[in-house]
């Protein structure tokens, strides 16, 4: 019969939860150790997500009410609410969301602020890939403004890729609620 | 029950209750593990109850158990706690070969007092009768657990011969309405820890080599930034915050860069970076989307998601070859989310064929590919550290759970979640 070797392994008395390496104090070749899992700090970061009310004015009216309002904080609160909704699988910003963009331009450019274009995608397949098409429509977006004479210091393109679905399951409607980017001014 | 064993019970009995109060709040994030098939080759073995193991809250056969089963590997011979042998001598090994098994794992708990409890087990075969492992160790009460999956580990090395999985860990994200947590656990979800807790999205939790920091990216700024997180100590830093999105990192397997992916150029492109944050350099050059990159076990080569073609495919591209990548799929028109096996020679990653998403395996030197997973949603496989299985994340009945299939046999594990969805697993390294 063969025998293998014969390991002792001592436990370093009750340490604290952040557990201990038992040293081997017999043994006979080669010592094993009981592997002690370490307890994790756990870290709490809280962010906030900026506040959200829906816009009294129509994503078509959104230039010209941008550019007769009284002042910034009345400009902007026309903008809440709007984002810019994509096709299935794209990132061109169609004609019929040209307004919002319109809007937002009108805004940028008259009080020369910074803008966050986050976009975003359906629920479906891998994050790091949907972030990445999310990207795409956010740099999209970008560039449209960048054509209604936004400086590119101005704006800066992100994604959240699937990860803030505005619309929660699979339907075709919440899909088409998600593929979209949002802008976020700073508070 | 002997006189000098008697005083110690109920001072260990105790002094568990005591850790398992603590425990209580962590238990109602377990996950739970449930295995589901199995190989038709596995081996069978008998796991007998340890003698002196009832007083114990907690059970270290049934962890052993659990943790050989969910391999698909093995086979485990029903055993009663009448079976309990004390020593070798007792082995009577013609009669487990009637019952059916070709090995047989035994072993005894005694005091030592103090707390601390002698653990003493064998791994026998049986024909012909050969003792393939013979261990002893002390113990607090605390390491129970890494007792059960250490020795578990063990006796899958003696009885198979290759490198065993039990003691390591994975990390995955849960979200529980507007809260998302990273959370770290066992490999077989329990004593779950919660490394990182926010009010926004996390995602793509990778670990460095030596299993002592997390990289993952965090959407607390309004966009995605990587941040390195040392897990004992919580102290964790931004490595990436470039304009634009930062994300995918992954850790070179020597520990001292990682790959991320970076929109400055104003889309999604691999970069690689030191892991203190400088030297960032670009890798992979496209005017597409290049994404989810990961290195290969030497360090030499990078898989990555690139749809230069018109639709996602994977590429793999040397680190001192220049830009030149070479595409590795050509079926379907959607493969993301590679992984390199710990040997370098497969590939697991999803595929997206008739709206469902499946994990597959590629054989790099054959070209073959074939499926693992077998649900809908299926999605982040990630490796054991010795290859055998692959955790991935699937979709039940509109709840996110998350699967560990091995990669020999055709066996799953499910690891059910009790709560929440859990998503974006990743199995980190052996434990040091």
């Amino acid at each position: 019969m063969k025998q293998s070797p014969f390991i002792v392994a001592i436990a370093a008395a009750l340490l604290a939860a952040c557990a201990s390496t038992p040293a081997p104090v017999v043994s006979n070749p080669p010592a094993a150790t009981v592997p002690s899992t370490p307890s994790v700090a756990t870290v709490d970061v809280t962010g906030s997500e900026p506040a959200l009310q829906g816009s009294k004015v129509s994503a078509a009216q959104l230039a010209a009410a941008v550019k007769a309002a009284p002042d910034q904080r009345s400009a902007q609160a026309l903008l809440n609410g709007h984002s810019v909704y994509f096709d299935f699988d794209q990132s061109v910003v169609k004609d019929d969301q040209r307004g919002v963009v319109e809007g937002n331009a009108a805004f940028l450019n008259r009080f020369s602020s910074k803008v966050l274009v986050q976009g975003n995608t359906d629920a479906r397949g891998s994050r790091e890939y949907n972030l990445a098409l999310g990207q795409r429509r956010a740099e999209s977006v970008k560039q449209s403004l960048e054509v209604l004479g936004v400086k590119p210091a101005q704006i800066e393109a992100v994604s959240f890729g699937k990860e803030k679905p505005r619309a929660e399951g699979d339907s075709e409607a919440a899909n088409a609620e998600n593929r979209r980017a949002d802008f976020v001014y700073p508070q | 029950m002997s006189a000098t064993v008697s005083g110690f019970w109920p001072r260990l009995f105790a002094l568990l209750l005591l850790s398992m109060t603590a425990a209580a709040n962590l238990a109602r994030a377990d996950l739970s593990v449930e295995v589901i098939g199995g190989g038709s080759n596995r081996y069978p073995v008998a796991i007998v109850p340890l003698q002196g193991e009832s007083l114990l809250p907690e059970a270290i056969t049934a962890t052993v158990k659990s943790d050989l089963a969910m391999t698909g590997a093995f086979s485990l011979l029903e055993t009663a706690a009448g079976d309990a042998l004390a020593a070798p001598a007792q082995l009577n090994a013609a009669a487990w070969q009637q019952r059916g098994a070709r090995a047989v794992v035994y072993g005894k708990l005694v005091s030592l007092g103090g707390g601390r409890v002698r653990l003493t087990f064998w791994a026998d075969t049986v024909s012909p009768r050969e003792q393939k492992l013979s261990a002893e160790f002390d113990l607090a009460p605390e390491q129970l657990r890494d007792m059960a999956h250490r020795m578990a580990d063990m006796v899958y090395e003696a009885l198979l011969g290759e490198k065993s999985l039990f003691s390591s860990r994975i990390a995955y994200i849960t979200q529980s309405g507007k809260e998302y947590r990273l959370q770290i656990a066992d490999m077989d979800g329990r004593r779950a820890q919660t490394v990182l807790r926010s009010r926004l999205p996390i995602m793509s939790p990778a670990w460095s080599p030596d299993g002592t920091r997390l990289a993952y990216v965090s959407f607390e700024q309004q966009k995605p930034v990587i941040y390195v997180q040392d897990l004992v100590s919580g102290q964790r830093r931004v490595l990436a915050n470039f304009r634009g999105s930062n994300s995918a990192p992954v850790w070179s397997p020597d520990g001292r860069r990682l790959a991320v992916v970076l929109t400055t150029s104003g889309n999604s492109q691999v970069y690689l970076i030191n892991a203190d944050g400088g030297g960032v350099q670009r890798f992979s050059y496209s005017d597409a989307i290049d994404t989810e990159p990961a290195f290969s076990p030497d360090g030499r080569q990078i898989v990555f998601v690139s749809d230069r073609s018109g639709s996602p495919q994977l590429y793999v591209q040397a680190l001192d070859g220049g830009r030149n990548a070479r595409r590795v799929t050509f079926e379907g028109n959607y493969n993301v989310s590679p992984t390199f096996s710990p040997d370098g020679r497969q590939i697991a990653y999803v595929r997206r064929e008739g709206g469902r998403f499946k994990v597959m395996l590629l054989d790099l030197a054959s070209g073959d590919n074939r499926l693992i997973s077998n649900s809908a949603f299926d999605e982040s496989p990630s490796f054991a550290p010795n290859g055998k299985m692959v955790l991935y994340a699937s979709e039940e009945g509109g709840r996110s759970v998350l699967y560990a299939a091995a990669t020999a046999y055709p066996g799953r594990v499910r690891l059910g979640t009790l709560g929440g969805q859990v998503q974006d697993p990743a199995w980190g390294p052996f434990n040091p």
